[in-house]
């Protein structure tokens, strides 16, 4: 899959290789040494730009390492070369000097386009809110009511090196964001907790989402597909695992998903909510592992030790020991002192609420015996 | 300038060599003082039990430590080891340390300046208001998520008295300063002695306006940008306001001692410059924290 | 440059044997700087350790060895400690060493604050290494700590704030040492627009260390009372922001990168010229250059957050004020250039260096030029490109011209001259092993491969193991370098006091190695 045997690692080689990129690029999708194929107008933009800057740098490195070698070359004293004692050069240094000022101020134009295009989010055609989670991503879309979280999907397995990795290691989520192709979506980008940064490098969008504060940037998308970033500012110890997927859907097949979207979230709600069953301490547990395994264990650990400070133990926890309606607030509602423990109950429905409490309550060494009855939780929700 | 550095010059119009101290082991204490110091706060701010008393060794240490190093350099100068060369020297040290200062406040200005114009503005209209519903910002600010309006400190009262004083204070040092060259002891005595009364004065001002905010108007660390900003400007600079006064004391006791002289006082002009810096930083902040 | 006597003999080992008491209360500029290189180059092997544990984890694809947090912990130490504890200290070493003797002083302006200005370093270093043994583990917030992460952090953060505080004192002092020096203590006859082009950059770099980090211990201090003390200078529930950390960092942070890099052109300045046998090209334009640089370098700290959703008119100010800094950088490299012209090179390993440090330094530079233009630096802030461009400039720029350095002073310090051969030996394999782990870090971050991340996806894999290779083999030649300087330090052929043909300079003026006290009576300069 890879060109492994075109490098010989000699600098000059590779060199030589990078002025050559442009040209091999365009060939390649998932691409590993080039910006990946642009497919929104600004990431056309940076990717001109890109090259432009390329091609001024290269002529000057050109000329500069010529100069040098030139030198190193011709004037060296095992050839008898006479040092000569000039020290300046009027002439020369001012014109060394202006034409720096002329590229940089040659470069000052297209550079300052890009930058007032990118910018410019006005009337946009679709709204979306994008908020960053340690470590998942959520997608509000206000107008038509849809809400829900962004999940890595890759299995466990697969980073632990127990099972081989598919094409999308660490870039495959279980929802991802969809858009319509040729419409202007406008992002709103917030973070729940600590800084995280949303990036598509083929839509040529970064925007770092910072807690309590919105940012705002746009894109349109050129053509269907879809289309894998990832988290670009260090939020913690999952950091590389939170991708971010977005799917471009032709307009009609946008507004089916939109549709769709409403009427399978009012089915699992249904089923979830008003659910009077009484369920055993014993299916709770088993339903809870679950549920603490996919969700919880990452910080507080498969062991309940945690990592504290941040991530306290759950084994003898205070309040994982203490009355069940902590328990059940700090679960449902998230802790006030330490944002990372954020709120699950819009994350899960009253059934796994309940099971995740009962088995934290009757795991790692807690003995309290008690339960939780998803009417239970239902009731905490109002 | 023609020519370079001044070289000073003995009688026999020699170049006069430049003071080295001998081997010392005054800079490591320093730094076993300011780590026995770090490793305390650092525990302590962890409730570690045994943080405050670590803190509490190294400052001890740290203070004796200063206090032999500059009895050293004292005596050093009553031995007139130190030249016009090594007298530039100190000025040269204590001028750019004092711009250190300043840029150390500038810090926390910048910072004040960031949170009233940019980050609350934008919590209450801007872009970001529609995560805070309800929040109006202006100054003096709390913050969204807190729930609390903040009355402002009054510029009148104990602050304009504070400044008034400091002002004062100013002119003394300058009086004892101006005092020193033209050999007048009594004015030089007098004006260090009023200058340190003064800012004990100021401090002790200073901690009843500590009392009334925090008591009264139920202002503090936490209550969002302007509690921080208000405590964190106020309370540096009432620090350095106390070492002033540390260290005009000591000028006090010396020049009591007889240990200045109207040719050779580089300690008096360091300390009155610094004192002026720290009047300085009191009225901007007075301008700029209480009353816009 | 002719000089008339005025050194001192001088006595080595006046005081006798230098026991472990001796070396802690040192009042000797050649000695401090000595404790200087050598807690740098301890430093050095510390924190290229912790880049090896990164580079093994990053081999493959998938976590094999460490935890996400713990790599996370080691890549914010690798960070502080190569730029705190080896780079830093290292310029220091390298000042202490050579200003008094290239400016005709007995010792720098304060001899006793010069002794601290080192031993701070210690307790600092400590405080750093320590935080990994405490509950929570060091600071993983990267070495930058933005909040809120870093607020998250646990006690090894607290201890890595204090470290750094340590640090700036140091730093502060030290620069107020280095400034009076340079003002007060030339040789009579030597103006400012005469003293070596060294003592010009570090002149410059202490300026800019007295304006930057005294920001820096506010923004330590507004941190540490985010993080224990209530308030909310970096929090949106109290009407702060992130964000002003980032300003207010970075602030520091940019001149920092500067004050890593001016003195490595000094030490450039002083080899080139020897080497070629000719006069620096164009003095009077070096020194507004290195002003400039120093000035414009004040005001360009937000192209580091060009990501963070700045105004338009703010995000082209900090574009164009960057790509002006190119300018006067540009300039220096063309007057390198201009000296070797038409001179009589030969190419020991000083001069190796300097020039290697020119190709690659150049390198880092156009890709900073790319950088700054704010709509590709969309694509490519927080991915291994950045980590491309600042290795290049600060690894094989800083870095390079510090071996360069050493390898130019150390028979002056020492008096022995080292074995050429091995030394040319460590400057072609870390050429080689240089380009290898870095070069490909551009196409990384091109392709989008993010920062500070333990796994990543499969497009990523071969470059990242080429980098990998790469490192081990930097990092192990690194071990020549330090075979060599200690073989000197021992023995070897003798050296004369003008150890270099070309060389030229108040330091050659004295014997190989440096007695323990020069200039005791400052030389008439002409």
């Amino acid at each position: 899959m890879q060109s492994f045997s075109s490098w010989k690692g000699s600098p000059s080689a590779i060199i030589l290789m990078s002025m050559l990129a442009p040209s091999a690029a365009t060939a390649s999708t998932g691409a590993r040494f080039w910006f990946q194929p642009p497919q929104t107008e600004i990431a056309h933009r940076i990717s001109d730009l890109h090259i432009l800057l390329l091609w001024i740098c290269a002529a000057i490195v050109a000329i500069v390492f010529g100069l040098m070698i030139f030198a190193m070359v011709r004037y060296r004293k095992s050839l008898g070369a006479v040092p000569a004692q000039f020290e300046s050069n009027k002439k020369v240094e001012i014109i060394w000097s202006i034409i720096p000022i002329l590229i940089v101020l040659g470069l000052a134009w297209p550079a300052t386009s890009a930058v007032i295009w990118m910018k410019n989010t006005s009337n946009a055609d679709i709204l979306i809110k994008i908020t960053g989670y340690q470590w998942k991503w959520q997608y509000e879309y206000p107008t038509e009511n849809i809400s829900f979280f962004s999940e890595l999907s890759t299995p466990r397995a697969q980073i632990d090196n127990l099972q081989s990795k598919g094409e999308n290691y660490l870039l495959e989520v279980d929802h991802p964001m969809v858009v319509p192709v040729g419409k202007k979506v406008r992002i709103l980008v917030t973070a729940n907790d600590v800084i995280h940064s949303w990036w598509v490098p083929a839509f040529g969008v970064k925007q770092d989402a910072i807690p309590g504060f919105i940012r705002d940037a746009w894109f349109r998308v050129d053509s269907p597909g879809i289309y894998r970033g990832q988290c670009v500012e260090l939020c913690g110890k999952d950091h590389g695992f939170m991708p971010v997927v977005v799917k471009a859907l032709p307009q009609d097949e946008y507004a089916a998903w939109v549709a769709g979207y409403a009427t399978s979230r009012a089915a699992s709600s249904t089923a979830a909510a008003g659910d009077a069953k009484n369920y055993t301490i014993e299916e709770l547990k088993t339903q809870g592992e679950t549920v603490y395994g996919a969700k919880c264990a990452a910080c507080h650990q498969p062991s309940g030790s945690g990592l504290p400070p941040t991530f306290p133990a759950l084994a003898h926890g205070k309040v994982a020991t203490g009355p069940m309606a902590g328990t059940i607030d700090i679960v449902m509602n998230g802790s006030k002192k330490n944002p990372a423990m954020m709120a699950w109950k819009t994350q899960l429905n009253d059934v796994e609420l309940a099971a995740v409490v009962t088995y934290i309550r009757n795991s790692f060494g807690n003995a309290s015996g008690d339960l939780a009855q998803p009417k239970d939780i239902a009731a905490a929700r109002h | 300038m023609a020519n370079s550095s001044v070289a000073s010059y003995n009688s026999a119009g020699n170049i006069a060599p430049y003071f080295v101290p001998e081997p010392s082991q005054w800079p490591v204490r320093v730094a076993v003082s300011l780590l026995f110091m770090t490793a305390g706060a650092a525990t302590w701010v962890n409730s570690g039990q045994a943080g405050p008393f670590l803190l509490a060794c190294g400052l001890l240490s740290l203070v004796l430590v200063l206090f032999g190093w500059f009895g050293n350099v004292i005596r050093e100068g009553q031995n007139s080891l130190h030249n016009a060369q090594v007298d530039r020297s100190f000025r040269l040290g204590m001028a750019w340390f004092i711009f250190t200062e300043v840029m150390f406040f500038g810090a926390m200005f910048a910072a004040l300046f960031y949170m009233r114009e940019i980050s609350v503005p934008d919590l209450a209209h801007g872009l970001s208001a529609q995560l805070w519903q309800g929040y109006s910002g202006g100054w003096p600010a709390s913050g969204p998520g807190l729930h609390s309006t903040v009355q402002p400190m009054s510029a009148r009262g104990v602050p304009a008295l504070n400044t008034a004083l400091l002002l004062l204070s100013g002119l003394t040092i300058t009086m004892a300063h101006q005092a020193m060259p033209r050999g007048n002891f009594r004015l030089l005595i007098f004006g260090l002695a009023a200058t340190v009364a003064l800012g004990l004065v100021f401090l002790l001002m200073q901690a009843t306006e500590y009392r009334h905010a925090i008591s009264e108007l139920h202002l503090t660390l936490s209550q969002g940008a302007y509690g921080a900003t208000f405590f964190l400007l106020t309370g540096f600079h009432g620090v350095h306001v106390a070492v002033g006064v540390t260290m005009v004391s000591v000028i006090l006791v010396r020049s009591l001692l007889g240990q200045l002289t109207p040719q050779h006082h580089f300690a008096l002009d360091a300390i009155s410059w610094y004192w002026h810096f720290v009047g300085v930083v009191w009225l901007l902040l007075y301008i700029v924290v209480y009353c816009l | 440059m002719a000089n008339t006597v005025g050194i001192a003999s001088g006595q080595t080992g006046e005081h006798g044997k230098k026991g472990l008491l001796y070396w802690i209360s040192s009042t000797n500029h050649k000695e401090i700087g000595t404790l200087y290189l050598g807690f740098s180059v301890s430093m050095f092997f510390v924190g290229g350790i912790m880049a090896l544990l990164i580079r093994a984890e990053l081999f493959q694809p998938g976590l094999q060895f460490l935890r996400p947090e713990l790599f996370n912990q080691f890549t914010t130490l690798h960070g502080l400690i190569m730029v705190f504890g080896a780079v830093m200290p290292a310029f220091v070493g390298f000042a202490n060493w050579q200003l008094p003797l290239m400016l005709g002083a007995p010792d720098m302006a304060f001899p006793r604050l010069n002794n601290m200005s080192f031993w701070l370093l210690p307790p600092a270093a400590i405080l750093l290494v320590g935080s990994f043994f405490v509950p929570g583990g060091a600071s993983a917030a990267g070495w930058t700590f933005y909040p809120p992460l870093s607020v998250q952090m646990g006690p090894g953060m607290d201890m890595t704030i204090f470290a750094v505080h340590l640090l700036g004192i140091s730093s502060i002092v030290g620069a107020l040492n280095i400034i009076t020096t340079i003002a007060n203590m030339r040789a009579p006859g030597m103006t400012m627009m005469k003293m070596p082009m060294f003592a010009w950059t570090w002149l410059v770099t202490a300026y800019l260390l007295l304006i930057v980090m005294p920001v820096l211990a506010g923004a330590m201090t507004m941190l540490l009372f985010d993080r224990h003390f209530g308030t909310h200078f970096f929090n949106a529930v109290g009407g702060g922001d992130p964000v002003l950390f980032q300003h207010i960092f970075w602030f520091f942070g940019h001149p920092e990168v500067y004050i890593l890099i001016l003195p490595a052109f000094g030490i450039v300045s002083s080899i080139i010229p020897t080497f070629a046998r000719k006069p620096l090209f164009g003095y009077r334009s070096m020194v507004f250059a290195t002003i400039a640089i120093g000035g414009l370098s004040i005001f360009v700290w937000g192209h580091h957050m060009f990501t963070v959703g700045f105004p338009a008119a703010v995000q082209l100010f900090y574009m164009y004020a960057t790509m002006l800094v190119a300018v006067p950088t540009g300039v220096k490299v063309f007057n390198w250039i201009a000296t070797m012209w038409k001179g009589s090179m030969t190419f020991e390993a000083p001069m190796l260096f300097s020039v290697g440090f020119l190709l690659v330094f150049v390198l880092g530079g156009v890709t900073g030029v790319i950088l700054s233009v704010a709509a590709v630096d969309i694509q490519l802030q927080d991915t291994y490109y950045v980590v491309a461009h600042f290795h290049y400039t600060m690894v094989a720029g800083s870095l390079f011209a510090l071996f360069a350095g050493t390898y130019y002073w150390l028979p002056k310090w020492t008096g022995y001259m080292y074995e050429e051969k091995l030394a040319q030996w460590h400057f072609w394999l870390s050429m080689i092993f240089f380009n290898m782990t870095f070069f490909v870090m551009h196409f990384l971050g091109l392709a989008g491969m993010p920062r500070r991340i333990p796994d990543y996806p499969l497009q990523f894999a071969n470059f990242n193991m080429i980098a990998s290779i790469g490192a081990f083999g930097f990092g192990i030649t690194q071990l020549l370098f330090v075979y060599v300087v200690v073989k000197c330090i021992r023995g070897g052929a003798k050296a004369p006091a003008k150890v270099w043909e070309g060389a030229t300079g108040l330091e050659w003026t004295v014997p190989s190695p440096a007695p323990h006290h020069t200039f005791t009576t400052p030389p008439h300069f002409e």
